[in-house]
């Protein structure tokens, strides 16, 4: 396969979830909650896209949304060719053996009763059953000196873990399959900075290893910064900009970008304290009604009043730039 | 005199393991419109020191030393007296807005009952009070929503109903312990703006209690770092950020990703942080330092001035000079 190839390519994803209604009546029509709303993109094998945006923008549906994990409402998602939306369970459980996911919590998405290994070897038993025992304790040996365990670990468990080696093992976990993408959900912010360095690094260093594509999910434009070569901005389920990592840090587009941007503190006295401040005004609106035509207009310091009329879509301004906001030529 | 002076305060907690020491002798003043940072990883101590000031700490908990506000001990005065000070002239908001309002209470009720027990008001006076409190930290339509209870606010205006009510009583210390934790960034840019103007406004003192960097960077005068319960060094936040003299700092200045600058990359510290019930002998940072050496395990190094004319204050062995020296390898 070629490299330009994409690995997963997603069109127009839609995930909606309906909300019993608050209305007395118990025949009320049920509220639909959008939380992913026409979002669409493409993977490419080795590189790392970056997803960012605040909580509730609907960034860690669309994670799960890529595994089946929560179903689609509608869409289209192309691994490889092969249209996955609709695919019953057993097309989906194939192609996990190449998109595994990490999470957030490292200590609440490991089983508290299974030792290291057992959580290690468990991708190996459910994809691979007739691969021998003594096969499987190597490869999850192997796998736990490649993400900075020991050996001795193995039949330890996980509450005898700090947070950032618990985060190792759902790393090594993801990664004993031999996966060709990994979804990472927030994987470090619940970690002290010192840690989080460290997981940063470990993930870079593996991705470089073994030709990983990797999907980094995270609040913090920061981080995303160090790991990423594609970023994607999102608001309200929709996204606001797509583009590399070069433009969007030097020369974001969106409003929306731009506020991000701004409102992130800079460890940096002299230059934190004279920055001009964008701030934006008021809370995110809700998902369940959410505004007519741009989700961004009651926030937008740039907003005028066509801007409730029509919904922008995502289009391309450079040829690393897509954003989807209609003022800019 | 400091308008809250702490003196080599310690904080013990008796636990089945033993006892562990959380806190180990810290000290700082902290003068009108001044502005603290505490700064350190998760376990570090930062919460339970500012608890212990507040005379809030656990049940097994005992803390030692001075905490002298406005001339008092906090750390020996009774509870009685204590409630006369602490919400009323030091206050404290509290790192999650979810578990420290009440959720059975309203807004409103949670708001006059301190004006009512301080202030002497009476409810219409509070309440009226309640509602300019509210709209001060900007929330929306604030007499309709001071009748809400916690759980229709959403994290960030909750976090800011904490923040109004920690200032009702036009407090000369606020205590912040992480407030911007659990928030997205454009509303922790809100929050530390709206901090910004209310020490402009009222002269307040805020002790802040963070483990993210940029957000010292923006308010803090003094920074004070610590690492096992114990201050790795302490001095004005331009020293600390530009000429860190304690590997520990520099460490942590090196695992911060920054938007600002091209691509380093990240310096991560090695191993995890200390349990506490069972610190290293010598200096608590001994077994992630990259510079260690063999006597940092054995002596404790004390906190003492980088030298004769300057103010920032260090625990270490090796000298700031070869501790820069590591910084400026690591472009920092």
């Amino acid at each position: 396969m070629s490299a330009l190839e994409p690995l997963l390519s997603i069109r127009d994803l839609k995930v909606y979830f309906s909300i019993a209604s608050d209305s007395p009546w118990p025949w009320a029509a049920a509220g639909l909650l959008k939380a992913v709303d026409g979002v669409s993109f493409d993977i490419f094998p080795g590189e790392t896209l970056g997803i960012v945006g605040e909580s509730g923008c609907g960034k860690s549906t669309l994670a799960r949304a890529m595994l089946n994990l929560i179903p689609a409402t509608s869409g289209s998602i192309v691994w490889q060719g092969q249209e996955m939306c609709g695919a019953i369970a057993p097309a989906w459980q194939a192609i996990r053996k190449n998109v595994q996911m990490i999470f957030q919590d490292p200590l609440a998405s490991l089983n508290p009763r299974m030792t290291v290994g057992q959580i290690i070897a468990e991708p190996l038993r459910t994809h691979f059953p007739q691969m021998s025992k003594h096969d499987v304790m190597n490869k999850v040996r192997a796998m736990m000196v490649k993400v900075g365990l020991t050996e001795q670990q193995i039949n330890r468990y996980p509450h005898e873990f700090s947070g950032g080696q618990c985060q190792r093992i759902g790393i090594a976990r993801a990664l004993v399959l031999e996966p060709k993408l990994i979804i990472c959900d927030e994987p470090v912010s619940a970690l002290d900075v010192s840690i989080q360095a460290q997981i940063i690094n470990l993930l870079m260093e593996l991705q470089a290893q073994m030709g990983l594509a990797l999907v980094f999910i995270a609040h913090d434009l920061a981080v995303v910064k160090h790991i990423s070569q594609r970023v994607m901005v999102m608001y309200l389920g929709r996204s606001m900009e797509l583009a590399s990592k070069e433009a969007i840090y030097r020369n974001p587009c969106h409003p929306y970008t731009q506020a991000l941007l701004s409102a992130i503190p800079l460890p940096d006295p002299r230059l934190e304290r004279h920055k001009t401040l964008q701030l934006l005004p008021g809370d995110l609106p809700s998902p369940m009604n959410p505004p007519t035509g741009c989700s961004f207009r009651t926030r937008c310091p740039k907003a005028i009043a066509s801007c409730a009329v029509q919904r922008p879509e995502l289009r391309a301004l450079s040829a690393d730039t897509q954003v989807a906001c209609d003022l800019l030529g | 005199m400091a308008l809250l002076e702490v003196n080599n305060l310690n904080v013990q907690f008796a636990t089945p393991d033993g006892v562990v020491t959380a806190v180990n002798g810290i000290s700082f003043a902290l003068e009108r419109g001044q502005t603290l940072g505490i700064v350190g990883e998760s376990g570090s101590g930062k919460s339970q020191a500012v608890l212990a000031v507040m005379g809030l700490l656990a049940g097994n908990g005992n803390a030692s030393g001075q905490a002298l506000f406005d001339g008092q001990d906090l750390l020996s005065l009774p509870a009685s007296a204590l409630n006369q000070i602490r919400g009323n002239r030091v206050a404290m908001i509290f790192q999650d807005p979810m578990t420290s309002l009440n959720p059975y209470l309203t807004v409103e009720r949670q708001m006059t009952e301190v004006l009512e027990l301080h202030k002497g008001l009476t409810y219409n006076q509070a309440r009226l009070r309640a509602v300019q409190a509210l709209d001060a930290v900007k929330i929306p339509e604030a007499a309709k929503r001071l009748s809400r209870y916690p759980h229709e606010f959403s994290g960030g205006m909750r976090q800011r109903v904490m923040i109004a009510m920690a200032l009702l009583c036009e407090p000369d210390v606020l205590i912040a312990d992480e407030p911007t934790t659990a928030l997205d960034v454009t509303v922790q840019a809100q929050i530390i703006a709206l901090l910004r103007d209310l020490q402009r406004d009222h002269g307040t003192a805020i002790v802040m209690i963070t483990h993210d960097l940029g957000v010292v960077a923006g308010l803090c005068d003094e920074v004070l770092v610590l690492y096992g319960g114990r201050v790795m060094e302490q001095g004005s936040a331009e020293a600390i950020f530009y000429q860190p003299t304690h590997p520990y700092t520099v460490g942590l200045l090196g695992a911060v990703p920054r938007i600002e600058q091209g691509d380093h990359a990240l310096v991560a510290i090695p191993g995890a942080p200390p349990n506490m019930a069972r610190l290293p002998l010598g200096c608590p940072f001994s077994e992630r330092c990259t510079l260690v050496e063999p006597r940092c395990f054995n002596t404790r190094p004390a906190l003492v001035p980088v030298d004769a004319q300057s103010e920032v204050l260090r625990a270490c062995h090796k000298s700031a000079l070869e501790v820069r020296r590591y910084a400026q390898e690591l472009k920092l």
